[in-house]
C-alpha cells in the first residue's frame, strides 16, 4: 500500500471535522472564509473581528464616502457564498496560545483551533501627542467610523483643513477637500507627495498636480504641535519651519501600524513589518521555522517573493488581501504537494485630482525610472522602474490600459529600460534615478546579507493570477 | 445589494457608467467610483452593468450573508 490513500483520507477527515479560526473580519478574513467553504471545508469556522461590523471595503472611505456620495455604512463587502461561520464581532483577539491551540479574546473567552489564520491587518497611526490627538477636529482615517466622522466634519465646512502626511490617504483626502471647494494645507516631511511608494521623480509630478488644484502643499516640513481653543477644538498647527497654519480640522495621515501586538508571547516571527510566512501563507516561528497550524494573509503578512530576490514583502494592497486569502485558505485545508504559492504581482490604484494612478510590481525595489509612454505635461503617461538592468515595476497616470503590458514584462524579468512601445512615445526615454528614500535607514547595510537568486537562472515560473 | 469593483482590473471601459450611471461614475478620464450598496430597485441595471464589463471587474453578492450569528 502506498501512503497516498491514508493521506487523502486524512485530508477528507480534516475538511469534515477540523476547527478553523480566522482572526480578522475584513477583506482577507472574509475571502479566506469563503474559500475554505469553496474548498469543501465543512468543519467549524469562527471569525473574530474587533469592529462590530460585518466585513466592509476600505478604498471607498477616502473617496466617495468623504465626498458625501456614499454613506460610510454602505460599504459592506458582497458575499460570494455562505460561510456558515460563528462570527465573533466587536471583540478583539488578545493572545495566541500555540501550546494549547487557543485564541484568547478580550472578553475572556478562549476559542480552540486546529488551524488559525492571522488576518488582523493594520490600523491607522495616531497623532503621537495624545492630548493634541484628543482635540476636537483631529482625525485619522482607516475605519468606517473614522470615515463617517470625517465626512460629517467636512460637510460642516471647516475654514481650513490641514492634512499631515502626503501618502495615498493624505493625498486622496486633499483631493476630496478641493472637490468640496475647501481650503486645504498638506504638510509632508519628505520632499514630495507619494515619495515612499513611487519615488521623488513621480512625487514631483504629484506635487505639481496638488498645487495646480489649489492645495497649499508644504514639503520638507513636519508638524511640531497642534493647538486648541478654550473649548478644546483644534485651531492651529506649528510647523518645524517656525510657521503657523490656522486650521480648524486636521487629518493625521501618518500611515499604518500592523496589528501584531496580540501575538506577543506566541513564539511567532511577528514584528513591526508583520508576521513572517512562506509564500504559501504558513507562518514562521520566532526561529524562522515554518509552522503547521498558523497561517497569515493580507496586510499583516510578509512573505518572500520570487520576483524580488526573495525579499520579504508586506503589501497593503487590496488584491493582496483577496488573493493571499484565497491561496492561504486553500493551503489550510490541503497538504503538500498540493499547496498553492501566493506569487501575486503587486498592484494598486489611487484616484486623486481627477487622475487615476495605477501601479504594478514593486516600485521601491527599483532605483531608476524611465518615462515610456504618453506625456508628463498632460499627466497621462506610463513610467517603468528598473533595478540592475531589469524592469521591476511600472506606474501609470491616466494610462491604466497599458499596465498589463508592463505587468507581462515584469513577470518575464524583461530588460530595463524596456524596448520602446512604438506608440505615443515621449521624446526622452532615458532612465534617470527614481529618487527613493534609502531602505531601512539607519541599518541600510545589514551584517547578514540577503541571498537572492540570479534572475538569469530563474527556475521558479511566475504565472499571472488565476481567476 | 452589495457590490465591489476590483479597481486593479478596471480599465475604465465605462460600460458600467453607460448602463448604470446612478451607481458608477468616472472622475476624470479613468478613475471609477461607485456606490457599493445600490438600492435594490437598481438590481437589474447593476447586474447588466456587471455582465457587460469587458474585464469582469464588478463583483456582486452571490449570497445574502443571512447565516450571520454574532455571539460577542
Amino acid at each position: 500500500m502506498t501512503m497516498a490513500a491514508p493521506i487523502a483520507e486524512l485530508v477528507r477527515d480534516y475538511k469534515a471535522n477540523a476547527r478553523i479560526v480566522i482572526v480578522g473580519a475584513s477583506l482577507a478574513g472574509l475571502r479566506a472564509a469563503e474559500t475554505l467553504r469553496a474548498e469543501g471545508f465543512t468543519g467549524s469556522l469562527t471569525i473574530i473581528g474587533d469592529e462590530p461590523y460585518e466585513p466592509y471595503d476600505r478604498p471607498p472611505l477616502s473617496k466617495q464616502v468623504l465626498k458625501g456620495w456614499v454613506p460610510a455604512d454602505h460599504t459592506e463587502l458582497p458575499r460570494l457564498r455562505h460561510v456558515d461561520a460563528d462570527w465573533r464581532l466587536g471583540v478583539a483577539a488578545t493572545g495566541l496560545d500555540r501550546d494549547t491551540k487557543h485564541v484568547r479574546l478580550a472578553n475572556g473567552d478562549q476559542v480552540p483551533y486546529d488551524r488559525v489564520l492571522i488576518a488582523t491587518g493594520t490600523r491607522a497611526r495616531q497623532w503621537p501627542n495624545p492630548t493634541e490627538a484628543a482635540l476636537e477636529g483631529v482625525f485619522a482615517l482607516r475605519t468606517r467610523d473614522h470615515a463617517a466622522r470625517l465626512q460629517q466634519a467636512l460637510a460642516a465646512r471647516p475654514s481650513r483643513v490641514l492634512v499631515i502626511g502626503a501618502g495615498f490617504v493624505g493625498s486622496e483626502v486633499a483631493s476630496v477637500c478641493r472637490e468640496l471647494d475647501l481650503p486645504v494645507t498638506v504638510a509632508e516631511r519628505g520632499p514630495a507627495p507619494l515619495v515612499g511608494p513611487l519615488g521623488g521623480v513621480i512625487g514631483e509630478i504629484a506635487a505639481e498636480m496638488q498645487r495646480d488644484h489649489g492645495v497649499d502643499l508644504r514639503c520638507g516640513v513636519g508638524v511640531s504641535s497642534l493647538e486648541g481653543d478654550a473649548s478644546g477644538h483644534v485651531r492651529r498647527a506649528q510647523l518645524s519651519d517656525d510657521t503657523t497654519i490656522e486650521a480648524d480640522m486636521v487629518l493625521a495621515a501618518l500611515g499604518s501600524i500592523r496589528n501584531v501586538e496580540w501575538l506577543e508571547g506566541s513564539g511567532l516571527a511577528a514584528g513591526i513589518w508583520g508576521v513572517g510566512c512562506d509564500a504559501g501563507g504558513r507562518a514562521f516561528d520566532i526561529n524562522g521555522v515554518v509552522t503547521d497550524s498558523v497561517f497569515v494573509a493580507g496586510d499583516v503578512a510578509r512573505a518572500p517573493h520570487v520576483l524580488y530576490e526573495y525579499e520579504f514583502l508586506a503589501m497593503e494592497h487590496w488584491d493582496n488581501a483577496v488573493l493571499g486569502a484565497e491561496v492561504t485558505a486553500h493551503n489550510m485545508v490541503n497538504l503538500e504537494p498540493h499547496y498553492y504559492p501566493h506569487l501575486l504581482l503587486p498592484g494598486f490604484w489611487s484616484g486623486q485630482f481627477g487622475v487615476n494612478i495605477k501601479s504594478v510590481g514593486v516600485p521601491p525595489f527599483g532605483d531608476e525610472i524611465a518615462f515610456v509612454q504618453g506625456s508628463v505635461k498632460d499627466r497621462r503617461f506610463a513610467a517603468a522602474y528598473g533595478h540592475r538592468g531589469r524592469i521591476v515595476a511600472a506606474v501609470t497616470f491616466n494610462q491604466g490600459k497599458w499596465l498589463p503590458h508592463y505587468a507581462g514584462l515584469i513577470e518575464r524579468s524583461a530588460p530595463f529600460p524596456p524596448p520602446p512601445s512604438g506608440w505615443d512615445q515621449p521624446d526622452d526615454l532615458k532612465p534617470i534615478p527614481a529618487e527613493f528614500p534609502e531602505h531601512g535607514v539607519p541599518t541600510a547595510i545589514p551584517d547578514v546579507v540577503l541571498t537572492g537568486h540570479d534572475p538569469s537562472e530563474r527556475r521558479a515560473e511566475f504565472r499571472p493570477r488565476r481567476r | 445589494m452589495r457590490i465591489v469593483v476590483d479597481l486593479n482590473r478596471c480599465q475604465a471601459y465605462a460600460q458600467c457608467v453607460f448602463l448604470a450611471h446612478e451607481t458608477f461614475r468616472l472622475t476624470g478620464e479613468e478613475a471609477l467610483t461607485y456606490e457599493p450598496n445600490p438600492d435594490d430597485a437598481r438590481r437589474l441595471q447593476v447586474q447588466r452593468a456587471a455582465a457587460a464589463c469587458p474585464v469582469q471587474a464588478i463583483v456582486l453578492d452571490r449570497s445574502d450573508g443571512a447565516e450571520r450569528s454574532v455571539t460577542s
